[in-house]
């Protein structure tokens, strides 16, 4: 009975060790390095640098609005309107520059003054989710539900169904945002990378990503620890929204085009992201490096399907929808407890 | 006492229980019995094992090793509450009851009655109503659980004991979060149970409480039996010392006289909050004052408006002779005020946090160079607070709400520490934590105010409020009732103004 009883206790504490190295922090990256076999395997072509950086640049609109929506979740609330606030965004900015098109001649002042609409629209829309939900204490959920109702129906309504077109001239100048490459990593690479970084930095490194973690963890808890949780709530969809739209600038040059249909569903796939990343979708813990690895996972699945006969590609959302099951389950606290 | 009516026929027992989780132990060969119709009270201090030997005898936990009898025959109990069906119920300290369904929703839950594929709402109501009178509970089985208080809530809790034929009931610490006047409700409601023959076992932390209602006492310390006595056969003194197995003389350390002519550092003038109604009084610099009075005598509502997280409607604050209004609780750190709430799980601590971010919380701008956190210097605050306040935990990584309660307490205490608070406001210092603890925390307390800091204890328990305080404040029904100074400080003075019986002239 005893023998019994301490090899229980025994295997309890290898799985407690195993535990420690745990799928919460190497998860993602073990899983996106079995991808990246498995994509190999199937078809030599996934290695090409060519195919590479395609998935990089691809991941990189859902990446950097991911990384916005890790900062919304690690503080406990969730934004669901990023997709169509991109599409709005795209829009509006069109539609700016194409009329200053007509007034000035095609430059970089164009260019800029699209760029400086898109960053005031996100900072505005994050400001109105965040001060909704904290000071209008709407629930998060019912609030971007309506604002992504809204966007939805105001970039229809602008393009009066159809699709609003960047002026040709200006998207010349526009275009190598998009398809250029510096020190031959694309640029859009680049910003991912960069928005990473501060993303990082400002979560893992300052006051501000702390109150994040705590209001997510206790709001109570921050707001008795001299935590302004509103304050921080609401930076947190500016944060949001800014991301947001550094990922529209840099979208906006890939098609010179914005209708009803840009950005559908990014709003569950940044989720995804950063779920897939292990963060806690009820907050007080996040990662950015994990939702980076989780843009990642989820552009490649694309790519391995487009790449093989073995699964048809309508299947992508299935594959997806799996991985982010599997994902969860395996971060799920207490499988290893048992309790 | 009913002493009469208990037989010596044992209804549930424990033979030799080990428990051990992972490779620690917390039983050792423990052994209790329970007669049919006593009331049998479990002590010992914080991780003395009482907890896992309730959960043992109700099948929560299955024991390592040893056997469990019921009805005088060993028996497996089944896991997940299914005991229940063999009349053994436990009422967890955290309540077990659905908030947004009603008392009769709550007691009948998993075990509806139906007609047909319908449920039989009146027969069930019928049913619940019954043992609400049989109980004396003023509440209907319409009432949603939201609605009731902690007390009531309790009370579903009992009725759905009764609505399964408990024979056994086990009570983890009922009586912790219950204002005196509830747990004398809850003590008739015992008795009536016992008179049935209900067999029941019973854990506090307040040793008056198990004076008067229990017929045996069995103490605990460090996951092994000490002693099972008639309750009678001990004092409160001696209880407190099986349990702590030390002298306990020195539960509170020796008062410092304080200055009569010290600074007065804060001084609040007719206040006036949604809670509570023209106060007044003054804390002296290095004093240790106390606030006294029934749950929900607006104690925690005058602070909570000082510290800026409740309106304040009118009054004056001073601090250090200089009116001011704080504004949020940053505006109180600022201004050297700490405020340690009493509800360390919801208000105090990140459980799901480890112990650093909690303990840097309050002070964080302490922490920033370069506008990064400098995680070497929080570390070393983390350090720093687990030797100033002896907090041990196993492992340095464990989460808060792994923590016992003491620890958590103590880390609460180092957590507001870091903003070299002046002014230091402690609602229920010792709520939840064991006599060790608590002699540790009063001690702690009083180096806090011979350094100098001002130190207010907002405290349910009376014994403790006599021991620490200089001077006490006694509310009631959101008014200050007197304010009372050496010798007038002791239990019958304070129950007088407490309970409204006296003013203050």
């Amino acid at each position: 009975m005893a023998e019994i009883d301490l090899n229980e206790v025994d295997k309890k504490s290898k799985k407690g060790m195993l535990s420690k190295l745990d799928f919460k922090t190497l998860g993602p990256f073990i899983a996106m390095i079995v991808l990246f076999i498995f994509g190999y395997l199937i078809n030599d072509a996934f290695i090409n640098s060519g195919n590479l950086s395609n998935i990089l640049t691809r991941s990189s609109f859902i990446g950097i609005i991911a990384v916005g929506a890790t900062f919304v979740i690690t503080a406990g609330g969730i934004d669901l309107s990023v997709g169509s606030m991109a599409a709005f965004i795209s829009g509006i900015m069109i539609l700016v520059m194409n009329e200053l098109k007509t007034v000035m001649e095609p430059g970089l002042t164009i260019i800029f003054a699209g760029v400086a609409i898109s960053v005031v629209l996100g900072i505005a829309a994050g400001f109105i989710n965040g001060f909704l939900t904290t000071k209008g204490k709407i629930e998060a959920f019912i609030v971007t539900l309506g604002s992504m109702g809204i966007y939805r129906s105001l970039v229809t309504y602008s393009a009066d169904g159809g699709t609003i077109s960047l002026d040709r001239e200006v998207r010349a100048i526009y275009r190598p945002v998009y398809y250029e490459d510096l020190f031959g990593i694309p640029i859009p690479v680049l910003v991912f990378v960069a928005v990473a970084i501060i993303g990082y930095i400002l979560l893992n490194k300052t006051v501000f990503g702390r109150h994040c973690f705590a209001i997510g963890s206790n709001e109570n808890v921050a707001k008795y620890s001299a935590v302004n949780v509103d304050i921080t709530r609401i930076k947190t969809y500016i944060l949001q929204g800014i991301c947001v739209s550094i990922a529209t600038i840099i979208y906006v040059p890939r098609l010179g085009s914005a209708s009803a249909q840009t950005g559908t569903l990014w709003e569950l796939e940044a989720i995804a992201a950063v779920i897939i990343g292990g963060t806690m979708l009820k907050g007080g813990y996040g990662r950015i490096w994990g939702t980076v690895m989780g843009a990642l996972i989820l552009t490649m699945i694309g790519n391995i399907l487009n790449l093989t006969d073995l699964i048809s590609n309508y299947l992508n959302g299935a594959v997806q929808g799996v991985i982010i099951v599997v994902a969860v389950y395996l971060q799920r606290g207490d499988w290893k407890k048992k309790k | 006492m009913s002493e009469g009516q208990t037989t010596t026929e044992v209804i549930l027992a424990a033979e030799g229980v080990s428990k051990s989780f992972g490779s620690v132990a917390v039983l050792f060969s423990v052994g209790f019995e329970l007669r049919k119709g006593e009331v049998h009270a479990l002590i010992g201090e914080n991780g003395a094992g009482k907890s896992t030997l309730m959960k043992i005898l109700s099948g929560l936990h299955q024991p390592t090793s040893g056997t469990v009898k019921f009805d005088g025959e060993k028996i497996d109990l089944p896991p997940f509450g299914q005991a229940e069906d063999l009349g053994i119920v436990l009422i967890h300290q955290e309540l077990n009851l659905a908030e947004q369904l009603t008392v009769e929703e709550n007691v009948f839950l998993g075990r509806e009655m139906v007609n047909g594929l319908l449920l039989n709402r009146k027969e069930m109501e019928q049913k619940v109503q019954l043992y609400l009178d049989e109980l004396g509970a003023d509440i209907s089985p319409r009432d949603r659980i939201c609605d009731l208080s902690i007390a009531e809530k309790q009370m579903v809790e009992i009725v759905k004991a009764m609505s399964r034929d408990a024979r056994v009931l086990i009570m983890d610490e009922p009586t912790a979060v219950l204002t005196d006047t509830e747990t004398q409700l809850l003590f008739n409601q015992i008795e009536k149970l016992k008179n049935k023959g209900v067999a029941i076992i019973f854990s506090s932390h307040k040793l008056s409480e198990i004076k008067q209602i229990a017929d045996r006492v069995t103490v605990m310390r460090d996951g092994q039996w000490i002693a099972t006595k008639h309750t009678e056969e001990l004092t409160l003194d001696a209880m407190a010392q099986l349990m702590v197995g030390r002298e306990l003389s020195k539960l509170y350390p020796p008062k410092n006289e304080v200055d009569v002519d010290a600074e007065v550092v804060l001084e609040v003038k007719n206040l006036y909050t949604d809670y509570v109604k023209n106060i007044s009084f003054q804390l002296r610099k290095g004093q240790i004052l106390g606030f006294s009075g029934l749950v929900g005598s607006g104690r925690t509502a005058v602070f909570e408006a000082i510290c800026g997280l409740a309106e304040i409607e009118s009054g004056e604050v001073w601090l250090h002779g200089k009116k001011t209004r704080l504004h949020s609780v940053a505006q109180a750190r600022d201004a050297g005020v700490a405020y340690l709430t009493k509800d360390r799980k919801e208000k105090g601590l990140l459980l799901n946090q480890k112990m650093q971010p909690n303990l840097t919380l309050l002070a964080l701008p302490n922490f920033v160079k370069n506008f990064l956190m400098d995680d070497k210097a929080e570390q070393r605050a983390t350090a720093r607070g687990i030797r100033r306040f002896d907090i041990r935990a196993r492992d340095p990584n464990i989460t808060a709400g792994d923590m016992s309660g003491g620890n958590q307490q103590k880390l609460l205490l180092a957590k507001i520490m870091e903003i070299n608070p002046e002014i230091v406001i402690i609602d229920e210092p010792t709520r939840g934590i064991d006599v060790g603890t608590k002699q540790q925390i009063y001690s702690f307390i009083a180096a806090l105010a011979a350094d100098g800091m001002s130190v207010v204890v907002i405290s349910s328990e009376m014994p403790e409020i006599i021991g620490i305080c200089h001077e006490v404040v006694v509310m009631y029904s959101g008014r200050i009732q007197g304010i009372l100074q050496g010798a007038e400080i002791n239990e019958s003075e304070i129950v007088r103004y407490a309970s409204g019986l006296r003013e203050a002239s």
